[in-house]
């Protein structure tokens, strides 16, 4: 490789494991892009890096957490969103984000994603959707497109997916964005607004998978992909989440969906505790009496 | 923020009550969990208390996400419990694991019922023994602690919280349906009274802090999120750094470690109660509540002129290998009285390695041992 390429430094360097590059990610792969701009919307919030934990699952996307320069946890397959409940509850100070992706998040930690979006916790979700499980060999997910190959439905996916931006805001998330990798400033921008925003929030980002996926759905590098996502997004903010369903190779509607305020966990759990020892609401210490009714 | 007095004096309590106080009196704050009977009233508890004393109380989806959010707390820096019965047990083994690899401080508390599957809702079993121990997959050393009344599952709550911050490891309370919903009297000591093993923190700064360096025990310290250490740790194998290292090397050194810091650590771990042993020609081994009744079973025996000693194993994991081998050498039989199959009896068999006999008084489950069976055992053993 050219030496000065070797000697640049990364503008995003002080925010990343420099001893942990080269990554695992594939040429091609959207995941490099998606961590720049997760970290150009961490610093356009302002929010003191020393406050902020990440929180990764399992899978390709779920290595991000082992990349940041800031305080992060590689969990089990599915289970960031509860240990990162656990982390908020425990410490309000910290802004928590879980950068996940789509089969971790709403396969087998799909529980975990809709009562944290029910609760309304205070965290951020990241969820890098590319329609596969990427890190075993591109097999089918809860979020491929109907009719799509994959090694595991080498005739076409006979599954509908979940539209995650749907199902978040039915369970309560105050924050939803879907951008695709193509969109860069605009996924820095939801990121920053998103981190900022109290509450549950998402940001679904379509990434492209050109080493299984794209490869079997005729778009076989991530180039195509990308040329894909310029040709198919359009940008609709505002639009009902029930309306922005991703079918195989077809138009991805990207924006801004959700934008609402609520009371977090924290918020609700912070009044009942304020309650119990309000001088206009005298309520009794049961505990002493408890203990020996029991 | 305001608080409730700690509760101090004699109350008459049930096990789960005096569980979740022991918790409270070790500085737990923060509870998860998922209603499952016989372990709902620890729950219940604290939920009732915790806002009280500036903790956090939270029902989570599942037991996955309660064993999950206890870790996160303790990442936090905050004491933290969850307890469940055998369903939920299983449910917890992949994050204990995740516990464990990452060297977590928790306390998990299993209120036994009789198994497998659903089993005997709510009925008493003691069929988790080994699952405590071997549960989660890959190897691992695991604590585990037997309470055998509700004044002890208070005490023992307490150690287990300072057992788990002194080894950076989950410890497991593994007590049974019985002692969870009898009431008897219980102690809670002032606070002053009771001695608390604080978080083993890093002395050196960020920039120089490995996550996983052990002490000369083996066991790292302590940074928590939020402290401006920004570590990462990982459930993967991983180097001193907390970085994910892919070979047998990394494994090798980390596991021994992970294995070692419990055996090495095992005279300062272990508790066992011992009655009339020295010149016993049988010993009784058990734990929790069928160790009271074994106690019966024992005075029965002595009266009937066999020499018999009672050994109750406070700590079952890791277990006491070197007393059982000691006492083999000199004692005719172990009777091992346990509701299960023949669990710990195994333990004591391999650990007796064919010195004396090991003679196992198993039941099913749904109810404790009748004291009869284990003094007929204590009588054939005699022989």
């Amino acid at each position: 490789m050219n030496q000065a390429i070797l000697e640049q430094k990364h503008p995003m360097d002080a925010y990343l494991r420099e001893d942990r590059i080269p990554h695992i990610w594939c040429p091609g792969c959207g995941l490099g892009i998606i961590l720049h701009s997760f970290l150009r919307g961490l610093l356009k919030s302002g929010l003191p890096l020393d406050k902020v934990a990440v929180v990764s699952g399992i899978g390709c996307t779920g290595r991000a957490a082992g990349y940041v320069k800031l305080d992060s946890f590689h969990t089990t397959h599915g289970r960031a969103i509860p240990f990162a409940t656990g982390l908020k509850l425990a410490k309000p100070e910290l802004k928590v984000v879980v950068f996940s992706g789509d089969g971790d998040l709403v396969a087998i930690g799909g529980n975990h994603l809709i009562h944290a979006a029910r609760r309304n916790v205070d965290m951020t979700v990241i969820c890098v959707n590319n329609f596969n499980y990427g890190m075993t060999g591109g097999q089918l997910g809860p979020t491929t497109p109907l009719m799509a190959r994959t090694p595991t439905s080498p005739y076409g996916n006979p599954e509908p997916p979940f539209n995650i931006p749907y199902l978040v805001a039915a369970s309560g998330a105050v924050y939803v964005a879907r951008w695709t990798a193509m969109h860069v400033r605009w996924l820095e921008k939801s990121v920053s607004e998103a981190l900022l925003k109290r509450g549950f929030s998402l940001v679904e980002v379509i990434s492209p998978c050109p080493t299984v996926y794209g490869n079997m759905n005729r778009q076989p590098t991530g180039l195509d992909q990308m040329r894909y996502y310029r040709e198919k997004s359009v940008v609709r903010n505002g639009a009902n989440p029930k309306n922005v369903d991703i079918s195989l190779n077809g138009e991805i509607i990207v924006g801004k969906f959700v934008d609402i305020e609520r009371p977090t966990f924290s918020d609700r759990q912070e009044e009942i505790t304020r309650r119990i020892f309000a001088p206009e609401l005298p309520e009794r210490d049961t505990s002493q009496q408890e203990a020996t009714e029991v | 923020m305001t608080k409730s007095k700690p509760l101090t004096g004699e109350f008459f309590m049930n096990g789960d009550v005096a569980c979740a106080e022991g918790a409270i009196s070790a500085g737990c704050r923060f509870f998860a969990g998922y209603p499952i009977t016989p372990a709902t009233e620890i729950a219940e508890r604290m939920s009732l208390r915790l806002p009280r004393v500036g903790g956090i109380y939270t029902q989570m989806e599942d037991e996955m996400a309660s064993m999950n959010a206890i870790l996160g707390a303790s990442w936090a820096g905050v004491k933290a419990m969850t307890a469940t019965s055998g369903p939920g047990f299983s449910l917890m083994m992949e994050n204990l694991g995740l516990g464990i690899m990452l060297e977590t401080p928790c306390v998990v508390v299993n209120m036994q019922r009789a198994g497998p599957s659903t089993g005997l809702p709510t009925l008493v079993g003691q069929g988790d023994m080994m699952q405590a121990r071997w549960g989660s997959h890959g190897c691992y050393g695991i604590i585990a602690l037997s309470p055998s009344s509700p004044q002890e599952i208070y005490e023992l709550t307490i150690k287990a919280f300072n057992l788990s911050e002194k080894y950076r490891t989950p410890v497991l309370i593994m007590s049974d349906e019985v002692v969870g919903h009898m009431s008897e009297k219980v102690v809670i000591p002032p606070p002053e009274g009771i001695t608390l093993f604080p978080r083993r923190k890093p002395n050196v700064p960020p920039e120089q802090y490995l996550p996983y360096a052990p002490d000369a025990d083996l066991v790292p310290p302590m940074a928590n999120a939020g402290e401006g250490y920004r570590f990462h740790v990982t459930g993967l194998t991983h180097d001193e750094r907390g970085y994910p290292v892919m070979n047998a090397e990394a494994q090798d050194k980390l596991v021994r470690r992970l294995v070692q810091k419990i055996e090495r650590n095992k005279e300062d771990i272990i508790q066992i109660d011992e009655d009339g042993v020295d010149g016993a020609d049988v010993v009784v081994c058990s734990y929790g509540i069928s160790a009271r009744v074994s106690q019966f079973a024992v005075e029965r025996a002595r009266q009937e002129g066999i020499r018999t000693g009672m050994l109750k194993l406070v700590t079952v994991w890791p277990f006491p290998e070197e007393r059982i081998r000691k006492l083999a050498r000199r004692v005719k039989a172990f009777v091992v009285p346990e509701i299960n199959y023949g669990q710990i009896a195994l333990e004591v068999e391999r650990c007796a390695g064919g010195a004396a006999d090991t003679v196992l008084v198993p039941h099913m489950g749904g109810s404790i041992h009748r004291p009869e069976s284990i003094l007929d055992a204590i009588r054939k053993a005699a022989r």
